[in-house]
Order: structure tokens, then sequence, then C-alpha cells
């Protein structure tokens, strides 16, 4: 009783947040100058009333904007995110394209810093006030201090240009005809340098943390009470202090698990990554609305869905939340 | 009796010693950004232009002193009066489809489809009387007037050749067949994998023979200026057209083993970089403020700074690569002193003029930032407006701006690429292509209207001069400078610029050298 409850009180309450999403969204994204019938005809070079009017009444946006409003929130109800007319697609086709190169992406850096982060987290806090610690935390320092995009840029020059070992950008070597094992290789090759950018930066933001939570855990009183009893020094690391330290590196990470579908921008413009990320960006600056509306509503409604199992998996493991 | 027969020498243009080409290959080109559609006759903008031009065809070619070329009309006439065009169509062309390609095409691709959707191509239609197929292979141009720069709008950009048999009575902007564009031109439409690449082949039947040389192209989408420049570095895209990468890069690139540029093939467009000085409101509704900040720019500096030496300074409202120039008027060298004169018979109070960059990347910031210095130094305050492409539209359409950078092209003629930014009748909201600055003059309106009816060229020099001399003395509009977008592309690739409006007109000729 008591779960099922509380699951289905959250999807009541998350199917309101949504909602409340796609309305404010809506809004926000019309009060942004500019609509994509002005910047088709910006981008033609030469446009006449007629050519305007004619691509308003084309997208839809020749209506009040209420009835703009209705059409789109009567469509998501039934699950139909709209038709791109810039991309000359339906919104969800065009989502559902770009989604498995994002989460390649976007999952590999999630691992690859998840696990580095702790790893490299663990020897720094064991070496406190060293200088392994102090080279470690100082490199990490500098990753989460260093823009994405110039990291990004860097590692093409060393990695792509100057030693050749990765291709500077794509998707796959294009016309190649790969399939099978060479494929593979081929798709792990290209993924090498973004995944690199962008775990490097999350991986710094782990190893900070389990860092300072392990040794935050260290000074505890049960601690101390389990090297009173003489435990074990290791079973002490391991039982007592990593299991408590890792609690708050695991939220962070469910927090970034729900971001994941968005995609990363910049990562995803810099080595043209076809993902999600770059999609919402170009729908922007392109004011296709039902693209970008689509973009966010996909990425809230993860959000939304990892927040849920994570707090179902915090009461599963501790009866108290 | 001036019955002047403009092409028989035939048209293939295969005057060259045939041994030198050699066929096969594959290359690979930047498109930025990625076009929202293939179908010219529906999308006319940059990207869209240089991908399709591979698909579609139109009549003419244009060589790069825009002399008119044959491409799907052999030969055609101009009559004595000047109202009567006659084209005689190539036999044996077919679209992409295995229809056959003839007159029919093209009065419906004139006269219904690009009648209805191309807002440039319209103007000018307003001067034809009627488009009628004579026969399978011939079609007639009657006009109400003569329109000296009507042998001019047969550029693929301007009127792409449409198959009727696909197009015909439908919602023209929602047929499924725009995703598959089907036309005439050396390549096919293969596939497009969005975000990543578009890949054309060589279309087998191509009535032209043994062309095209090339096997394949790829179009690859690369939305980063510097992973652009690596692109090409690493040899990953053997050609940058014009604009793709920021201009420190192309002086880089340029001077790598075994990479040629030039700067031709934009002969037709002469893309001409200004500022609408708003001339309703605020101190730029004042001549004399206006003539101060001509004095006031160092435009030298911008051309052998910013853009790294590339193009030439603006001295009046027509490029010096278009017909009808004219270089008989004031010249706004650099002068602080006679621009602090200026200000003063202007009376400039101090009022903040707001300064609207084209946000277009780097190059344009940063000479919108030269600008706002210039101003500082004869003592006018600057405002910088930050915005994206879209509000920068929003802005200029409307008209809520002091100065705005913009560019435009000036389609080889005064006619169709020079008037629309002055005639008064061309003032409205909604619109950042038309005479956003405001500027009303009854004289310039009148001389314009005659200039392109005008029978005889030397008339319409006459007339464009006196109306250069007057745009220029009341400056509606800083010119800045004529861009040049140098294209960048490895020496082994040859013929890839031949014509006016160069990689836009498709690889037809281009080879690779092995």
């Amino acid at each position: 009783m008591g779960i099922a409850w509380a699951i289905l009180s959250r999807l009541a309450k998350a199917a309101i947040t949504l909602l409340l999403i796609v309305i404010l969204n809506f809004f926000l994204i019309h009060a942004a100058p500019g609509d994509p019938a002005a910047v088709m005809a910006g981008e033609a070079g030469a446009a006449d009333e007629k050519f305007i009017a004619q691509l308003r009444a084309q997208f839809g946006l020749d209506q009040p904007l209420y009835v703009q409003f209705w059409t789109y929130v009567s469509g998501v109800v039934q699950l139909d995110l709209g038709y791109s007319y810039r991309q000359q697609m339906p919104v969800l086709d065009l989502i559902l394209d770009r989604l498995p190169a994002t989460l390649l992406l976007t999952l590999t850096a999630f691992f690859m810093s998840l696990l580095l982060g702790i790893v490299f987290g663990l020897a720094a806090a064991a070496r406190q006030g060293r200088w392994g610690d102090s080279a470690i935390t100082s490199v990490a320092l500098l990753f989460y201090a260093t823009p994405l995009f110039w990291v990004a840029l860097m590692a093409v020059v060393l990695f792509s240009v100057k030693l050749g070992w990765f291709p500077a950008f794509g998707y796959g070597s294009v016309g190649a005809g790969y399939t099978g094992f060479e494929l593979l290789i081929d798709r792990l090759r290209h993924l090498f340098l973004p995944a690199l950018t962008l775990g490097l930066f999350f991986m710094a933001v782990y190893l900070r943390m389990t860092r300072s939570s392990v040794l935050e855990v260290s000074q505890m009183d049960f601690v101390k009470t389990a090297r009173a009893k003489g435990l074990n020094e290791r079973v002490i690391r391991r039982r007592h202090i990593l299991r408590n330290a890792l609690l708050p590196v695991v939220t962070l990470a469910g927090l970034q698990a729900g971001q994941l579908v968005g995609g990363a921008v910049l990562t995803e413009t810099v080595f043209a990554w076809p993902g999600i990320g770059r999609l919402m960006f170009e729908s922007l600056t392109a004011r296709d609305y039902n693209t970008l509306l689509g973009v966010f509503l996909v990425s809230a409604a993860m959000v939304i869905a990892f927040n849920i199992i994570t707090d179902l998996v915090y009461r599963l493991i501790d009866p108290r939340i | 009796m001036r019955n002047f027969l403009i092409s028989t020498i035939l048209a293939t243009g295969l005057a060259l010693p045939a041994a030198a080409q050699e066929a096969g290959g594959r290359l690979d080109i930047v498109v930025q950004p990625e076009p929202p559609s293939l179908m010219l006759g529906l999308v006319q903008n940059g990207p869209t232009q240089l991908v399709a031009g591979d698909i579609y065809e139109s009549l003419l070619r244009y060589d790069t002193d825009l002399n008119p070329q044959p491409s799907l009309a052999e030969s055609w006439e101009i009559s004595d009066d000047a109202l009567t065009y006659t084209f005689n169509l190539r036999e044996g062309v077919k679209w992409h489809d295995g229809e056959d390609f003839n007159a029919d095409d093209v009065v419906f691709s004139v006269d219904e489809f690009l009648r209805e959707t191309h807002p440039r191509l319209r103007v000018s239609l307003e001067h034809v009387e009627s488009v009628t197929a004579l026969d399978d292979h011939t079609v007639e141009f009657k006009l109400k007037n003569p329109f000296g720069p009507f042998i001019g709008v047969f550029e693929n950009g301007t009127m792409p050749m449409i198959p009727k048999h696909i197009y015909e009575g439908t919602d023209y902007a929602n047929n499924p067949a725009n995703n598959t564009p089907i036309g005439t031109g050396p390549f096919k439409f293969e596939e497009w994998n969005k975000g990543s690449y578009i890949h054309l082949v060589k279309n087998e039947d191509y009535y032209l023979e043994g062309k095209p040389y090339l096997d394949e192209v790829y179009y690859r989408v690369v939305p980063d200026a510097a992973s652009r420049a690596v692109a090409f570095e690493n040899g990953e895209v053997d050609v940058l057209p014009g604009g793709s990468v920021e201009n420190w890069d192309v002086q880089r690139l340029t001077a790598m083993d075994g990479v040629c540029s030039t700067g031709q093939g934009w002969e037709y467009f002469a893309p001409h970089a200004m500022a609408w000085l708003n001339t309703r409101e605020g101190p730029t509704a004042n001549k004399d403020f206006r003539k101060a900040l001509m004095y006031a720019m160092d435009r030298e500096f911008v051309r052998d700074v910013i853009w790294n030496g590339f193009g030439k300074v603006a001295t009046s409202p027509v490029s010096s690569k278009t017909n009808f120039y004219s270089d008989d008027t004031i010249m706004y060298d650099q002068d602080q002193d006679k621009a602090r004169e200026h200000l003063e018979a202007a009376g400039y109070d101090g009022e903040t003029v707001r300064i609207l960059p084209l946000p277009y990347g780097e190059t344009w910031q940063r000479w919108a930032e030269a600008m706002k210095q210039n101003l500082e130094e004869v003592g006018v305050n600057v405002e910088l407006v930050a915005t994206d492409v879209a509000g920068w539209n929003q802005k200029q359409s409307e008209w809520d701006f002091d100065i705005a950078f913009t560019y435009l092209y000036q389609y080889g003629d005064p006619a169709l690429g020079v008037a629309r930014s002055y005639l008064s009748s061309n003032i409205a909201k909604g619109s950042p292509w038309n005479n956003v600055a405001g500027y009303e003059n009854p004289e310039v309106d009148a001389m314009f209207a005659e200039a392109a009816v005008a029978a005889t060229p030397e008339e319409r020099q006459e007339i464009y001069t006196k109306v250069q001399q007057t745009l220029v003395d009341d400056v509606p509009v800083a010119w800045l400078l004529e861009i040049e977008f140098p294209t960048i592309y490895r020496c082994e690739v040859k013929d890839l610029v031949t014509t006016a409006i160069g990689v836009n007109d498709g690889l037809r000729d281009a080879w690779v050298e092995k």
C-alpha cells in the first residue's frame, strides 16, 4: 500500500509538473524576439510580405497565440509532439533519430567519469595532505575550471592534428561502408575525444566530492568506534567509510543521469556529434518552436523519471526517508 | 534590326581538350549551416543553393564577367524591341526519375511554381506579360516593357527548373517529394543523414557526354568554425566554400602546401556589406550626422585587419563588380576633422547611438567594435546591442535600431539587387530585405524606375551614375566593404569555380587530378 500509493502520488505530481513545464516553455519561447518565418525569410536574402505570410500560414503562426497553444497542448496530451517545418519531419521522429548518438556519448562519459572520479577521489583521500593528493586535486581543479570547448579544441589539436590518433569530429567515417566489427571500432574511435572532453569535467566533480566526503566520514564517531573495536583498517574503509561516503556521490550522479538526455551542446557542436544538444541549440537559433518544445519536454520527463527512481531507491534502502 | 543571336557556339562548353579531365573520385565539401531543405524552388538560402545547385539547373549560367552562358537553354534570342526573349532548349534532357524535360516544365516552373513561391523572381516577373511553350523545345517570354536586367534572372537560385509532373496541382510546400529532390542536374540526391552529411551521386544519364567527372559528393555538416578549419587541415574535407571559416583561419589554411584558393565565383552575388542608418528618427535622421559617420570610419583598417586583406572598400551603393558601377561620386576617406565638423553642423548632443551587429560570428562582432571605437574617437556615444540571428531580423524588420549591420547580394544588376534598398515604395515593416533605413527621395525613386526600363545600356549607365551620386551624398546607408569570401580547396581539385556563382552552380565541370 505504502509504496504503491507513493508511486501514484508521485506520478500525479509529475504529470502536473510536466504540464506546467509545457505551458511555461511555450510562452517563454514565444516571448523571444523573432519567429521561424522571420528567420527563414532572413536567410533567404529576399522576402516580400507574401512570402512571409505564406510561411506563417504554413507553420500555423497566423493563428492567435491561444489557438496555437491549444493545438500544441492537445497534441502533446496524445503524445503528438507536432511537426518541425524547419526540418520537414515530425518532432518525435527527429528526437528519436538523434537520441542514440546523444545517449552513446553521455552514457560513456557518465560511467567513465563516475568510475575514474571515485577511484581517484579515494586515492586522493588516502594520501591526504601529501604530494599525491595535491597532484590529483590540482589536475581535477584544472579540468573543473577550464571551459569545456577549450579542452575540446586542445584535445583535437593534440590527438587529431598533431598525433593523428583519433578523428577530429563526426559520428563515423562518412561513406566508408563499414559493417560489424569495423563499424564498432570506427564508432569508438570517433567517440573517444568527445567522451573524454565531456567526461573530464564530471570526473573532476565526482573526484572532489568523493575525496571530501570520505575525509568527512572518516572523522565520524562510528568510524572511531569501529577502530576502537579493533576492526581491520581495510574492512573499516570498505564497509564503514566507503558506503557512507558514496551516498552524496550517488545523489549527484542521479541528478546528472536525468540530464543525460538533454545532451551536451558544446561538446556535440565542437565534435559535430549529431545529438540532441545540437538539435536543441540549432532549433533555438532557428526559432523552431515545436522541436525546441519537444526537446525540452523529453528532457524534463527524463529528469522527473530519474528523480522518482532515485527517491524510490532511497526509500528501499533507508526506510527513514 | 539588332537581332542578336547570342549563343550559337555550342553549348557543351567542350572546347577544352577532353583528355585532360580524369573521371572518378569523391569530394567532401563543408556545408554551413545545415540547410533546412534542398528544394531550391522553395528555399533559396546559401547552404540550400550550395547543395541543390548540383541537383537543379536553370536555363542559363553566367561567366565571371556576368555574360550569359548556355545551360538548359542551348541558345537564345532577344528581339529588337527587347520585348521578346526566345530560348531554344537542349534536347534529350531527362529528370532524375527518367521523365523528359521539355518546354512545359519551363512554363510551369516560371509561371506557376516560382511566381507563387519565389519572392525575388516575383518582382522581375511583374515585367513579364506571358511565358509560352512554342513547341517542346522552344520557350518564349513576352515582356510588358523593356527590362534591362532581364537576361540576368535565369540563374539557378533565381529560376531553377521544377518538374511539372511531380508538382503540378499539389500543395508545393507540403509535397512529400521535397524530401527527395528531383532535378536535371549532374548529381542525384542519395541520402541525407541529418546533422552529419548529405550524399549526392553521379547522374549517369546526364546529357553532357562524360560529365560529371566525380562519382559522388558528400556535403558535411560541421557546426563549429574551428572544427571546420581542422577538418580541412586533416584532409577530411576537400573544399571550404566561401565564408566557412573565420578570416584568421583563411590565411593559415591557404598558406598550407597543396592548398589553393580563389576569390572568384561571387561576381553575381557581389556581397555588399553595409549598415542601415535609421533615417526616420534619432541622430541618424540627420544627413550631417550620417556624413560624419562616413568620415569617422576607417574602412581600410577593417579590410586589412578584420578581413585579413580580403575585399575592397565600398564607395557606392553599387558594387564595383556589378554592372553600372560608377566611381564618379564623393569619396569618404577617413577624416576625423571633417567628421567633427559635420557632427557640429548636425547639432549632435551626445545622444547614445545603438549599433546592431550582425550575429554571424567573430568577424562581424569585431567589425561592430571597430565602428564603435571610430565613432567614439570623434565624440559619438555608442552602445552595442547583443542579439542572435532571429533577434537581429526582428529588430531590423521592426525598425528598432540606429545603425544595423547587414550585407546584401546585388545579383549582377542595380535593378535586381540595389534599387530594393532605396525605393520608397519598398518601405514596409516585417522584412529585413527592403528599404530598412526608411529612405524617401522621389527623385531617386524616379531615376531607378527609369533606369530599369531604359532601352540601351548607355542610357542606363547615365541614370545609374546620377543615382549613385545622389545616394552617396545623402548617405541613407553606410556602405562598408565589398566582401570577398575566398573558396579554399586542395589544388588537385580542378575546375571547381567556373561561373559567377562559383560552387553554387554545381560540380558539373569539377574533377580531381590523381
